[in-house]
């Protein structure tokens, strides 16, 4: 069954192009079935597959296959591999299982659409590469699909072309994302040349791996601080988050899969997958668990004031990212990857409950005009319920267990700023999340008579999706319980044969469980108290016993400064602006003089500079020369009637005369020698 | 050298097909537009299919000439007709007989005016820039590299648009002011070899042996460098670029960007590296520089563009900087990914022009503001568009990323500096091209003009056809392209790398190596003077 590993990218692709090139003369039904049922057969595979690799004895589970030789030049040569290990199949799970999910959902949530076929042509293209990314066996194989999700995220967040917004959004989201990749391909040049002076020159993750210990450790913090400029781009850190709020533009379902899901969580992705590297620059750890964390924080007091139902799930997956950023970066990778697996599942249902939502609300996404969609969406609102407990780290839900682990990790590494910071970001996102339930789902419903007539429960295509998530969010953490084997949870086992390596401990019982659960509980504690606060702000039955300050609009009142730059998003995207893209253009309309004036006013000058030598030869022809030239008039017109003849415009004449003049030249040459 | 194994003047069929077929129309009745159409695109067609028959009988293994054929011409000067082929050129000539095809097919309802006289041009265009890429003799190759430049004059001149005249007296006396160094160039080297060895001739190969004095080296790699540098174009002699494209019909931008330009990258292949080794050594750096300028220079100036035209002609110029900083990275990488970002250039950004082509036939305007929701009335080009222009932003998967991976590579490798700054063109690339791509496809669509625009016709979807295969067909199986070119260009590494065996040194160790590299290379200068 390993040896079909291609199959699992094949099928996307296959649908990808059938939808491409057909699908505009299909039915909407039939372009919906192409699409899902190529994820899903994906997604069979993908579970054989694993199936197949857990019954191989741990060290062996890790396997290559060899497609063909992509390139080589010299001493560098490429294949096409792919590899199969306990990380790639589980990111392979959740990239076809949540992907299928979403297709599914998509064929409901779009078929009103004219262009549904091109969507699920695109879509089905995103988890090619998506899948290509997970799955490669080097660096460029991986380079391939972390571009191509890029590409995918470009024409879906764009999809709505006619809207300039989503258009400017879609361009947005690539440059900022080349911004990253620029940083990722120096790291690769300079992993292979000092592989290459080591005598080791390759990309394959194996080689590479194996070489590791010999590079300078300079070297390496290097490497692996540029890789993670690239993380930074794709998976929207500090300082190049500001595409993800924008790529919000796109169809709901793409801002669940792409912007949630899976290729947001590639960075994460390709940290772990380096964790040998990583482990051996902890100067880089550093720097990746304090730009995550710091993310996170700063991500998620944005989140606090959004009103957009989107755009507070945006921020409030730019912290979430940052707190996987956290977890590799002290080099906790199987909480990290952890995390990653819980937030696909909650996130991606909270994304496409939103979606629902949006629909029922013929397509208004401001929060403020919402309100009361329980009694209407009874199973939407549950399941979403069941999201922003999971996000909030309610046991004994998927999120508890994942972002527990992370924090009980940083706190027993000794990281304690960074357990402080995400206890704080915990509180604010339960905070942020609740208060978007209640503004949503609770209260008198606030939008104008014409859309609340129309509220509805969205179709059974959309709603099983919603449920099965709901499902996952709620007992997804399971494998991540700690206390019931000794060496660490069943994730840390499972991960142990690619980890391993690393440097991470498991997490061992010495410091006794009473320690951990305190702190369990301080989290829980947090985690309440935000969502507590949030009924208070938000839901009308619990206002009145809360205390006057805690009134919105009495709270965006006495902290307008800090409201305003929240909810302007502390003016990043404005700071751009002037201090990049402006200049960037000025110095374009600079270059653009220059090469006008300067560089061509050159080539012009030389032009006329001959043009004028010729008028002063010209008049001093006529009025030196002349008087000679009249004497020998005869003679020229004898003369001229020989050369004339020469002069026929006929090409190979020319070629002749030319020939001619070559030999005489050579000749004379060979002769005065 | 390798015997013609195929027993058959294949090069010079490639060659003399098109003359045939110039010569064939001739005799045409100018007003039967569609059979003088069909007969060129047939003589087009049978030539591409001929040049195939290389790719069966070539010898992947030598870097050596093959298909060679030799007739005396001017034995009282040395200069035989003498043709041959490497892997370069063999990719080169395949890339030039397809792209006369395919400029034929966009020029079927683009040109209406003297079809008969058009059509000639392009054949002889066709026979002469084959003739560049195969020439082994000095003559017979400067006769060539001068006979492109005629049919190319009329195409612009007659058959361009508003500022033809300006444009074209520009292009044709720029390139030609760099030819007369060229010139001066052969016969110096020419003069030496005689001297030396008491034989004179234009025989390359026999012009290959022979160590040049520094000197000499130094001054003819000067002379050129003027002839190929004009016609890459490298920065600053880039002015001509655009204006020439913007006034030319659409085959002209095509050949031009397609092969013309290739003309100047391949003299430095051919001429420069293996003929003036040490004089390349001692420039490089200097070129390198020019390149990686060239490269974002060339791409702010393709942001400031309104002209869509434009905006691709000077995207050229950062390409072409591109290509060149692979081949003057002087090693395996650099060199492989140049010679194939030829192939890329003459494939992506021919069928950018293409792509305008079609567009400017319907709407009789190129201005980027006259367009917007394009994608709206024409998905099918729209998607096409979309496809070319990943691959001129160089995405994994399509033609551009093997190349621009390999030429950042291989500069990495020389100096680290320039290829980072080479590599902010891949943020640059991205963004002018994705900024185009919203302005025309995407949007609503403003104008009423724009409404009823159709889409793509059979014709037209066939002349993309190809460049669309080649792009995806390079992306993801670019081994079964570098296969070819490789003997040819671990031939030069070689060469480089024996010339300067320091700087093999260099590959395993550090910067004390480069140092001596240097020292090496400063005895070795005076060891000539």
């Amino acid at each position: 069954m390993v040896e079909l590993v291609w199959l699992i990218p094949l099928l996307p692709l296959i649908g990808s192009v059938a939808n491409g090139v057909f699908g505009s003369r299909l039915s909407k039904g039939t372009v919906g079935v192409i699409g899902s049922a190529a994820v899903g057969l994906s997604f069979l595979i993908a579970v054989s597959i694993f199936w197949r690799i857990m019954t191989l004895p741990a060290d062996a589970r890790s396997i290559e296959i060899v497609a063909y030789n992509w390139l080589t030049s010299g001493g560098m040569s490429i294949d096409a591999a792919f590899l199969i290990d306990p990380l790639s199949t589980l990111m392979i799970l959740i990239v076809t299982g949540v992907g299928f999910l979403i297709h599914v959902y998509s064929s409901g949530y779009m078929h009103h659409d004219k262009g549904l076929w091109r969507f699920f042509s695109y879509l089905n293209l995103f988890i090619f590469f998506m899948l290509m990314l997970v799955l490669g066996a080097n660096y460029l194989i991986m380079f391939l699909g972390w571009e191509g999700v890029g590409l995918c995220s470009y024409l879906l967040i764009g999809f709505w072309y006619e809207k300039k917004s989503a258009g400017d959004a879609g361009k947005k989201a690539f440059v900022v994302n080349r911004i990253g990749d620029f940083g990722f391909i120096l790291g690769l040049f300079l992993l292979f040349w000092t592989l290459s002076d080591l005598g080791a020159a390759s990309l394959n993750y194996k080689d590479v791996f194996a070489a590791a210990h010999q590079i300078p450790p300079v070297t390496l913090t290097l490497i692996t601080l540029l890789f993670f400029v690239g993380a930074v781009g794709k998976s929207a850190q500090i300082p190049l988050f500001v595409w993800l709020p924008d790529a919000m533009e796109g169809p709901t379902p793409v801002s669940a899969l792409i912007h949630a899901a899976t290729m947001v969580t590639a960075g994460v992705y390709m940290v772990a997958r380096n964790n040998v590297l990583y482990s051996l620059a902890p100067y880089t750890g550093e720097v990746v668990a304090i730009i995550g964390i710091g993310t996170a924080l700063f991500a998620a007091t944005i989140g606090l004031v959004q009103n957009d139902i989107k755009k507070v799930l945006a921020y409030s997956t730019v912290s979430q990212l940052g707190y996987m950023f956290a977890a590799v970066g002290i080099g906790a990778y199987t909480a990290g990857v952890f995390h990653l697996m819980t937030h696909a599942f909650f996130k991606g249902l909270m994304f496409l409950g939103s979606g629902s939502v949006i629909h029922a609300m013929s397509g208004e996404q401001d929060m403020r005009k919402m309100g009361g969609l329980h009694g209407h969406m009874k199973i939407t609102s549950i399941t979403f319920i069941i999201g922003a407990l999971a996000i909030a780290g309610i046991p004994p839900l998927a999120g508890f267990w994942s972002k527990d682990e992370i924090l009980w990790e940083a706190f027993e590494k000794g990281h304690v700023g960074i357990w402080a910071v995400g206890l704080l970001t915990a509180g604010m996102t339960a905070f942020y999340m609740f208060r978007q339930v209640f503004m949503t789902f609770t209260g008198k419903c606030r939008a104008d008579e014409h859309t609340k007539h129309h509220i509805h429960e969205s179709p059974g295509s959309m709603t099983v999706p919603l449920i099965v998530l709901a499902v996952l969010a709620a007992i997804g953490g399971l494998v991540g319980i700690p206390f019931i084997f000794a060496d660490g949870t069943a994730l840390h086992q499972y991960f142990a044969p690619v980890f391993s390596h690393g440097a991470h401990a498991v997490v061992a019982a010495e410091a006794g469980h009473g320690l951990e659960i305190l702190l369990m509980a301080v989290s829980v504690a947090v985690g309440v108290s935000g969502i507590s606060i949030a009924a208070l702000m938000y839901y009308a039955p619990a206002r009145k016993y809360a205390p006057d300050f805690l009134a919105p609009e009495k709270m965006a009142e006495t902290l307008a400064p800090a409201h305003r730059l929240l909810y302007n998003k502390y003016y990043i995207d404005e700071l751009y602006d002037y201090l990049i893209v402006n200049p960037i253009k000025r110095l374009c309309r600079y270059c653009l003089d220059f090469d006008l004036g300067v560089i061509d006013g050159i080539v012009n000058g030389a032009g006329w500079l001959t043009r004028f030598t010729a008028w002063v030869s010209h008049k001093f022809d006529i009025y030196i020369v002349d008087g000679l030239v009249n004497s020998a008039a005869t003679f020229v017109s004898f003369n001229s009637l020989v050369w004339r003849r020469m002069q026929t415009g006929y090409l190979q004449h020319y070629a002749l005369i030319f020939v001619i003049g070559l030999i005489l030249i050579v000749g004379g040459a060979l002769l005065s020698r | 050298m390798i015997e013609n194994t195929l027993h058959l003047p294949i090069l010079s069929l490639l060659i003399f097909i098109p003359l045939l077929g110039a010569v064939c129309l001739l005799f045409f009745n100018a007003a039967s537009k569609d059979s003088i159409r069909q007969t060129a695109l047939g003589v087009t067609i049978i030539n591409f299919v001929v040049s195939l028959l290389l790719l069966a009988y070539f010898d992947v293994s030598t870097h050596k000439m093959q298909f060679v054929e030799r007739l005396p011409w001017m034995p009282w000067i040395g200069s035989d007709y003498f043709l041959g082929m490497d892997g370069i050129s063999l990719t080169l000539v395949l890339l030039t007989t397809l792209i006369s095809v395919v400029a034929i097919l966009c020029s079927w309802t683009a040109i209406e005016e003297r079809v008969k006289e058009y059509m000639i041009f392009l054949l002889i265009l066709e026979a002469g820039m084959v003739g560049v890429f195969v020439s082994l003799d000095m003559v017979v190759f400067f006769l060539f590299w001068e006979i492109g430049l005629v049919p190319m004059y009329f195409l612009i001149g007659i058959w361009g648009g508003k500022r033809k005249l300006y444009a074209n007296i520009k292009f044709f006396l720029y390139t030609l002011f760099g030819s007369v160094f060229m010139l001066a160039g052969i016969l110096a080297l020419y003069f030496a070899h005689g001297k030396a060895t008491g034989v004179y001739t234009f025989d390359l190969l026999r012009l290959y042996e022979m160590q040049y004095a520094y000197n000499l080296q130094w001054w003819v790699f000067l002379a050129f460098f003027l002839g190929f540098a004009i016609k890459v174009p490298l920065f600053p002699f880039h002015t001509w670029l655009p204006d020439a494209h913007v006034e030319a019909p659409t085959a002209g931008s095509v050949i031009l960007a397609g092969i013309l330009l290739k003309m100047g990258t391949y003299g430095f292949l051919r001429f420069n590296l293996p003929l003036l080794l040490d004089a390349t050594m001692s420039f490089a750096p200097f070129l390198l520089i020019l390149s990686v300028v060239g490269i974002v220079y060339g791409a702010f100036l393709a942001m400031a563009q309104k002209d869509i035209k434009k905006l691709v002609a000077y995207s050229s110029v950062s390409h072409l900087g591109a290509v060149m900083a692979g081949i003057f990275a002087l090693n395996q990488q650099g060199i492989d990914g140049g010679v194939l970002q030829m192939i890329n250039h003459g494939v992506s950004t021919g069928g950018l022009f293409l792509i305008i082509g079609m567009i400017y036939e319907r709407r009789h305007t190129r201005l980027i503001a006259d367009f917007g929701g394009i994608a709206k009335v024409m998905p099918v080009y729209a998607t096409l568009t979309l496809i070319i222009f990943f691959s001129s932003i160089g995405l994994p998967g399509t033609n551009g990323f093997v190349g621009e991976l390999l030429i950042l590579i291989g500069l990495f490798k020389s100096n680290v500096l320039l290829s980072v700054i080479a590599a902010t063109g891949v943020i640059l690339g991205a963004a002018y091209m994705l900024w185009m791509y919203q302005r025309v496809i995407f949007g609503e669509i403003t104008r009423e003009e724009n409404r009823t625009l159709k889409d793509l016709n059979g014709r037209e979807l066939l002349t993309l056809l190809p460049v669309i295969v080649l792009i995806l067909w390079i992306g993801i199986f670019p081994g079964h392209f570098l296969r070819y070119t490789n003997a040819s260009t671990t031939h030069l590494v070689e060469m480089i790398n024996k010339n300067h065996p320091a700087d093999v040194v260099a590959t395993h160790s550090s910067a004390g190596a480069e140092a001596h590299a240097l020292n090496a290379h400063a005895d070795k200068g005076e060891a000539h003077r």
